[in-house]
């Protein structure tokens, strides 16, 4: 970041409130907690590069206000929030955990801007979210910059490359951190903690124990430094678990990115313009059902069950322009045999069942802004919308696979932001905040913006409830 | 052009086009979502657009060392320097780019020695250390037409030259699109106004990362006031050649006239701006920077820097025995700012505001398609 690398914190001392995790919950609890006149430090397992853990892929937060203003367009108030979230978790939520975390979030945005965050208005490709979230200047990156900025001008101590081991918790009372640094294991002593770490999306031999081998084919989206490290230890201390192991928020993305960390610009938004086909060359889901933004967080799993969990997205030259376009080029042909032989795929089932589609298509009128009319007929599984014969030279591939976004896996809180201990007790001095307890809120789905919603404001309660924990 | 460096930035573009995080820095972003490949001329355009504020390297998921190695400033500023002599006129001196600041370097001392030997071969060394006051004063040491003659056809050689290279870029970067006018009215208009703002070194409203990731003007202020003093030290130099040639009253001119006024506070402006740029480019964060530069750029600020503080100099010293000394160093200096102009870090302002207008253009169109 700076020019010089940054002075590590010292880890003799003791400090009132030790903040494990670098993302945007762990610096909202730093610079309350700090803010309140406490000493914090902050545990950061990834090299500074790298800090931030998945809060650095993210570009906007939701939030309750009652009116616009310079980024956003409209109001947005806590009734039609709530009805949003209800929709996207089928109603598996917390009532009153989400509307606590609602009303929280009310003009949370002011609250950023002092704390050095930069929004913009939302441009071209993300005016659907224009009314309902804030924009930040150049993305997560940039905020978490912001942020550590402020966190190191008020005083919070940072160490990076620091991996917690465990936690020294005695009769449901937190007495110590340890974690290693440069080879060396440290007793780190404070009064509160905040366990804001992460989900276990980054570690597949955890996700393996989830998902069998399968696992071995997905690929991470965001931070590899997200292990679930001290998730695992808080749930094997006695805090009671939240969310469901096997639900991952995973999306379809292209087979090309790398195995961690490929962010934003490894997703695909062709499915709906053309047809996905698995290995066998044969479809297996209606890829015109709704439009993609509403659908592409069930592809990843409709993927991952696929054999050999790839999939290959194939349109042709009438649709190539009609989406964002990707990093990795499409694969290329001027016949559907050249195209199936390009990957790897058998040419002769490829024909039958580009051959079979085009046959049940329609006449239409395409629109891709619109549930249109082209459907498919006689055709299992049929496709719903946008379905036009791909007969178009040249055509292109894209191979899929399941990318991991995020674990709701997570660990029970109260409105405190305590965490809950077997037994139904919360523990005093030990808080939670982001992704490691979003499964209290969102029990399932996703909507834009949401994870920074809860991460922040739990952020900072549990900054806040720490600093009142330490008198 | 190294197919290299078109290569690295083409592949910049892609992975920046698919993600779009940095839309709200500048001009590029917008510009670059109008595309969805990039030819050659595409980024060569991008490239002069921008305007190097590195807000995009610190807020970068991909910079290095990510595996994606993103380092879009890094790779802009080296296809910016290889576009400069691409669009150079004459082509055979293009070349005067590789080594830039030894060339400029070079060109200076050789400027300010050729003007001491021929004032000395015509004047004599008396004229030179002598007193001279009141009117007409630096005529005695270098004569008027000695003055107008060289810098008037070399002002329209260079001229020429910088019409010649804004073609090139026109006609290279014209490929897509190229609907685009490069005397279109409202596209200038609208240039013009983001030059004098300075308005993409504001990354967005709060500045650029120089020098390291904070926010901060400080570059914008200390470019406006290189920039500005430019401005008023060419109203000077104006107003002083209309003084001469049209009411006859020669230079020297009493310190509170137009143009010494003008004159001194540009002077004062530039140097306090170059001062400024230099101090920035040694403790900027040099990991965005392209390493190959770095002679171009302090070659180019350090001869502002000089012919300025000289001609504060002169002002000081125009009733001295020093006059002549310093009246060969600022016209030597002067001359080599004119003849390294096409042929040095100069050429970035004209390419700047070129694309500038092009941006314009295509920023309206898309506006009205929408």
């Amino acid at each position: 970041m700076s020019r010089q690398a940054t002075e590590q914190a010292d880890l003799s001392k003791r400090y009132d409130i030790i903040v494990i995790g670098g993302g945007n919950a762990a610096l909202c609890a730093a610079m309350t907690a700090q803010e309140a006149g406490r000493s914090v430090l902050v545990v950061e397992v990834s090299p500074e590069d790298f800090r931030g853990g998945n809060s650095r892929h993210t570009r906007n937060l939701r939030y309750m206000h009652s009116e616009g203003n310079e980024f956003l367009t409209g109001p947005y108030s806590e009734e039609e929030f709530y009805q949003d979230l209800l929709r996207v978790t089928a109603g598996k939520t917390n009532e009153k955990l989400a509307r606590f975390t609602i009303q929280q979030s009310n003009n949370v945005g002011d609250w950023m801007a002092e704390h050095g965050c930069m929004f913009q208005p939302a441009m071209r490709g993300t005016l659907h979210l224009a009314r309902t979230n804030a924009f930040f200047l150049g993305g997560g990156r940039a905020l978490m910059n912001a942020y550590y900025r402020t966190a190191k001008k008020i005083g919070v101590a940072i160490s990076y490359e620091t991996e917690v081991q465990d936690l020294l918790i005695e009769d449901g009372v937190f007495k110590e951190v340890i974690a290693t640094r440069d080879g060396q294991t440290h007793r780190i002593q404070a009064s509160a903690v905040v366990v804001a770490s992460g989900g276990f999306q980054a570690n597949l031999d955890w996700l393996k124990e989830e998902w069998g081998e399968a696992a071995d084919n997905f690929i991470v989206r965001g931070s590899p430094y997200d292990r679930g490290e001290v998730l695992r230890v808080l749930l094997a201390k006695g805090v009671n678990q939240i969310g469901d192991p096997r639900q991952c928020h995973a999306v379809a993305i292209d087979a090309r990115a790398p195995k961690y960390d490929g962010g934003i610009v490894t997703r695909l938004d062709c499915v709906s313009f053309g047809i996905v086909v698995n290995r066998e060359a044969r479809r297996f889901y209606d890829e015109g059902e709704d439009f993609w933004p509403k659908r592409y967080a069930i592809w990843g799993r409709l993927v991952a069950k696929q054999p050999d969990q790839i999939a290959y997205s194939i349109i042709d030259s009438k649709s190539i322009d009609l989406f964002m376009p990707s990093v990795f080029p499409p694969i290329e042909a001027y016949s559907i045999a050249e195209l199936a032989e390009k990957l790897e795929l058998d040419p002769k089932s490829l024909e039958e069942t580009i051959a079979g589609f085009n046959a049940a298509t329609r006449e239409g009128s395409f629109d891709p802004a619109e549930l249109d009319d082209c459907v498919t007929e006689g055709l299992e599984p049929k496709k719903s919308h946008w379905a036009r014969p791909v007969d178009s030279p040249p055509y292109y591939g894209y191979p899929l696979r399941p990318g991991i976004t995020f674990t709701y896996l997570g660990v029970e809180v109260n409105e405190k932001a305590q965490v809950i201990m077997s037994g139904n007790k919360a523990a005093q001095n030990i808080f939670a905040a982001g992704e490691i307890m979003s499964g209290n809120i969102l029990g399932q789905g996703y909507m834009a913006g949401f994870g920074m919603t809860i991460g922040t404001v739990f952020g900072r309660v549990a900054g806040r409830e720490a600093a009142n924990h330490v008198i | 052009m190294s197919s290299k460096i078109l290569k690295e930035a083409g592949r910049v573009m892609t992975i920046c086009n698919a993600c779009r995080y940095c839309e709200g820095f500048c001009a590029v972003f917008p510009a670059m979502e109008l595309r969805r490949t990039f030819t050659e001329g595409d980024l060569k355009y991008l490239a002069n657009l921008c305007h190097n504020c590195r807000d995009c390297y610190y807020a970068c998921q991909y910079a290095p060392p990510h595996d994606f190695d993103l380092n879009f400033p890094k790779a802009m500023a080296e296809l910016r320097t290889e576009t400069y002599r691409d669009f150079a006129w004459p082509k055979s001196l293009a070349k005067l780019f590789d080594r830039n600041g030894r060339t400029v370097l070079f060109t200076t001392l050789l400027s300010i020695f050729v003007v001491f030997l021929l004032t000395y071969i015509g004047k004599g060394g008396e004229a030179i250390t002598g007193v001279h006051t009141g009117p007409k004063s630096f005529y005695q040491v270098i004569p008027y037409a000695a003055m107008l003659v060289p810098f008037t056809l070399l002002g329209l050689l260079v001229l020429v030259g910088f019409m010649r290279g804004i073609q090139n870029f026109w006609k290279e970067t014209a490929a897509v699109v190229g609907r685009e006018k490069v005397l279109d009215v409202k596209g200038n208009i609208q240039a013009i106004k983001d030059v004098m703002q300075l308005k993409y070194l504001e990354g967005g409203g709060h500045g650029c990362n120089y020098p390291d990731d904070e926010f901060s003007t400080i570059r914008r202020t200390m470019h406006h006031g290189v920039f500005y003093g430019f401005l008023l030290c060419l109203a000077s130099t104006t107003i002083a050649a209309v003084y001469d040639h049209l009411y006859h009253l020669p230079a020297p001119y009493p310190f509170f006239s137009l143009p010494v006024m003008l004159g001194t506070v540009g002077g004062i402006m530039i140097v306090a701006g170059c001062c400024g740029m230099l101090w920035l480019k040694d403790e900027m964060d040099k990991r965005p920077a392209n390493p190959n530069q770095f002679g171009m750029d302090i070659s180019f600020v350090v001869l502002l820097l000089l012919t300025s503080a000289s001609g504060l100099f002169l002002l000081v010293l125009r009733d001295s025995a020093l006059m002549g000394t310093f009246l060969i160093l600022h016209l030597g200096l002067v001359l080599a700012f004119f003849l390294s102009m096409p042929f040095g870090k100069f050429v970035h302002g004209i390419y700047r505001y070129i694309a500038l207008v092009r941006h314009a253009q295509e920023q309206a169109a898309s506006q009205e398609e929408h």
